[in-house]
């Protein structure tokens, strides 16, 4: 078995890596349209991936959660941020604190941190690779620029939702028979929280007329 | 008793469903009622809890000493906070202030129902479930005042929280990938199973993911350095949702810590999880101490105290002595009630002199004759003057932290917990015991024209049983409680 990869952690290995370099993309993309299109796209590869270890495991389970990840993450919350997005008819994103190319440098940075962090954790387990694992601690890690470099609502949402496909990713590679009942409450759990960002997004919008964050410095001290 | 725990789990529920649906007036009475009721029946579980290992009901709901012990404080929170939200909320009967009352009722039922259901669940996945849905409805319940602040806090209290639970999510899947050295590929993330088969996962692992939840829950706990929207969505709610917020879901998250604690100790031994709470501890204490010397808005500086004592908790459990973990559980309780009376009093200065500006506030004593007193108090207690519950409570907390003499942090955790002391002490002297001053005129009417009187009776009512609960604790507390918090804190020091 050393040194070839199976085909399913082959499979999971080319998904994370795909999800990564989606996540990267969303760094560089400037219209906020193509940064929600970019992460339908990276939940998309999710869902494949839910699928693919459903039929190689045969966890038929997984099927109901990659049905219900396509339905909510692909098609769902994708249309409705793009909805408030013509709402508040603006296109680019708001100014960032780092330009592009610091921005994927660091980016770099702190995936090889993630990556070689949990590589450095050595746990030996024939059924789950460690490799994919790894990489989406990338994704999660990458996941906090947006958030913290860019100075608009969608964007720091859009950060936070690819986070989340990160942390499934990684329950998929390491955790996927846990419960359904678990499965389900994670995926209801999003659900919730995507209303919740929904609506105060809007109520941001309504109270400033933009989708800017740049004048959220009223609290401070 | 497995019954209680369905009563506890399903009723706010239900009442919070019946509270959109029927007039405000009811929706106070029944919001009062479930949790009184709430509060008897985790008053019901302590005998049972601190003389039996856990009750179960069917595979989902477990309690043990430990979760009644943080059952007890939601659960009073819940009762008094619907006291004092009776009196707080003024509403106009028109359209807009019926459908704030209803929003308004059905979100603090559901909140509390998603904190009491958080103790009582049995499993780290359940316990993130209900964790993120006491996220999503207290972030509505920050906005719902509808003001620019509001919303600002809302954003932030909601990204910020979020990306925590992101990671504390991280943190439960990272132990059930610890839990398939044991139990194999597919298992129930129980309570009782982890801590049964917790001596044999892998090391590296176990700490990964308790780093991680203390990372995660440590943002909901309000632990610097990702406390940073706590200040924000404490001031900005609703008074009532503040006092839930300070007193409940702080305490809710630090139990999810604990619990990890519990697996991690028995795993990795005492050691680096006492070390990881330490470093913690001490950030959030020394940040807090300095905030609360500068702080200008009362509503900020109580959310700073929170901050100080979420701290002083971490703290406390990195001390060795099983005297510190008793005085941490104590904590838990005493903080609930202190922070619950101190913001009900804020509450009622607040409406008296319509602004959160400490400056502008002045002569609160002798304007607000019962709740003023007892709001200094309640600001007494919570810099742990005796006979008040916190000052036991720190007392064991330092007297464990005593027992190893070469341990610097208690002499570290004295020295803060003075400085926030002289804060809190100052900011007391300056708006409550100061004299009326005719000069500074807050809103449109000025001090001078304020006359003497109370807001309500209901906050003066949920002032005094927050008073009674805390000098019950500090003087005398109940036997079968002490019995409850050492069975509780055994529980969590047994190192295998």
């Amino acid at each position: 078995m050393a040194g070839t990869p199976s085909t399913y952690a082959g499979v999971a290995d080319v998904a994370t890596v795909l999800i990564l370099l989606s996540e990267f993309a969303m760094l560089r993309a400037p219209l906020l349209r193509s940064q929600i299109r970019l992460y339908a796209f990276q939940s998309l590869v999710v869902t494949a991936l839910a699928i693919v270890i459903a039929s190689t495991r045969h966890i038929e389970e997984l099927y109901v959660l990659a049905l219900l990840s396509f339905g909510l993450k692909v098609v769902l919350v994708p249309s409705l941020v793009l909805r408030l997005l013509s709402k508040a008819e603006l296109e680019l994103g708001g100014s960032s604190a780092l330009g592009v190319p610091s921005m994927i440098l660091l980016a770099i940075g702190v995936s090889a941190i993630g990556f070689f962090s949990i590589g450095s954790l050595q746990v030996h387990s024939i059924a789950l690779p460690t490799t994919a694992l790894a990489i989406s601690a990338a994704v999660i890690l990458v996941a906090f620029l947006p958030i913290i470099f860019r100075a608009d609502v969608v964007s720091q949402a859009i950060g936070f939702f690819s986070l989340e496909n990160g942390v499934s990713v990684a329950s998929l590679v390491v955790a996927a028979k846990l419960p359904l009942v678990v499965e389900v409450a994670f995926l209801f759990d999003l659900l919730l929280a995507v209303v919740v960002f929904g609506l105060i997004m809007r109520l941001h919008h309504g109270r400033t007329g933009s989708l800017s964050t740049e004048e959220l410095d009223r609290l401070k001290g | 008793m497995s019954s209680i725990l369905v009563i506890l789990v399903t009723m706010p529920f239900a009442v919070a469903v019946a509270s959109f649906f029927i007039s405000t007036k009811a929706a106070k009475i029944i919001t009062i009622a479930a949790g009184s009721v709430a509060f008897m029946l985790s008053l019901a579980l302590v005998p049972s809890a601190s003389s039996r290992p856990q009750i179960v009901a069917g595979s989902l709901l477990r309690v043990d000493a430990l979760s009644v012990v943080f059952l007890v404080a939601t659960t009073f929170i819940y009762a008094t906070t619907a006291v004092f939200a009776s009196g707080y909320l003024s509403l106009s009967n028109n359209d807009a202030g019926k459908r704030y009352g209803r929003r308004f009722y059905a979100g603090l039922n559901l909140f509390c129902w998603s904190m009491t259901a958080a103790p009582l669940v049995n499993g780290l996945a359940l316990l993130w479930v209900a964790i993120e849905i006491t996220t999503v409805i207290s972030a509505l319940l920050v906005a719902i005042d509808d003001t620019d602040e509001a919303t600002e806090a809302s954003w932030k209290y909601v990204l910020i929280a979020s990306l925590g639970l992101g990671i504390a999510l991280l943190a439960t899947i990272i132990m059930y990938y610890a839990g398939t050295a044991v139990f194999g590929s597919s298992y129930e993330l129980s309570f009782t199973k982890l801590l049964s088969g917790a001596g044999k996962f892998p090391a590296d692992v176990v700490r990964l993911a308790f780093v991680l939840a203390v990372l995660g829950y440590g943002t909901k706990m309000g632990l610097a350095p990702v406390h940073t929207w706590l200040p924000d969505a404490h001031s900005e709610a609703p008074t009532p949702v503040s006092a839930l917020l300070s007193g409940a879901l702080l305490a809710i998250s630090f139990y999810a810590i604990l619990r990890y604690f519990q697996i991690a100790i028995r795993s990795i031994g005492p050691t680096f999880p006492r070390d990881v709470l330490l470093i913690f501890g001490v950030a959030s204490l020394v940040l807090a101490s300095l905030y609360l010397l500068a702080q200008r808005d009362i509503k900020r500086l109580l959310a700073y105290s929170s901050v100080e004592h979420m701290g002083i908790l971490a703290i406390g459990m990195s001390f060795a002595a099983p005297i510190a973990i008793v005085g941490v559980l104590l904590h838990v309780l005493a903080h609930a009630a202190a922070k619950g009376t101190a913001f009900f009093g804020a509450g009622s200065v607040v409406r008296k002199f319509a602004t959160k500006d400490m400056r502008k506030i002045r002569g609160g004593v002798d304007l607000l004759p019962w709740s003023g007193p007892m709001f200094v108090a309640a600001i007494l207690a919570l810099s742990a003057m005796p006979p008040f519950g916190i000052f036991r409570s720190e007392f064991l907390i330092v007297a464990g932290g005593l027992q190893n003499p070469g341990d610097i942090a208690t002499v570290v955790l004295v020295m803060l917990v003075t400085m926030a002391f002289f804060g809190l002490s100052w900011f007391a002297t300056q708006t409550m015991l100061s004299p009326k001053d005719t000069s500074i005129a807050p809103g449109p009417s000025g001090v001078a024209s304020l006359v003497k009187g109370e807001v309500s009776i209901y906050i003066v009512i949920s002032m005094g049983i927050g008073l009674v609960a805390l000098v019950i604790l500090g003087v005398h507390p109940p036997e079968v409680l002490l019995r409850l918090l050492n069975q509780a804190a055994a529980e969590l020091g047994r190192p295998r």
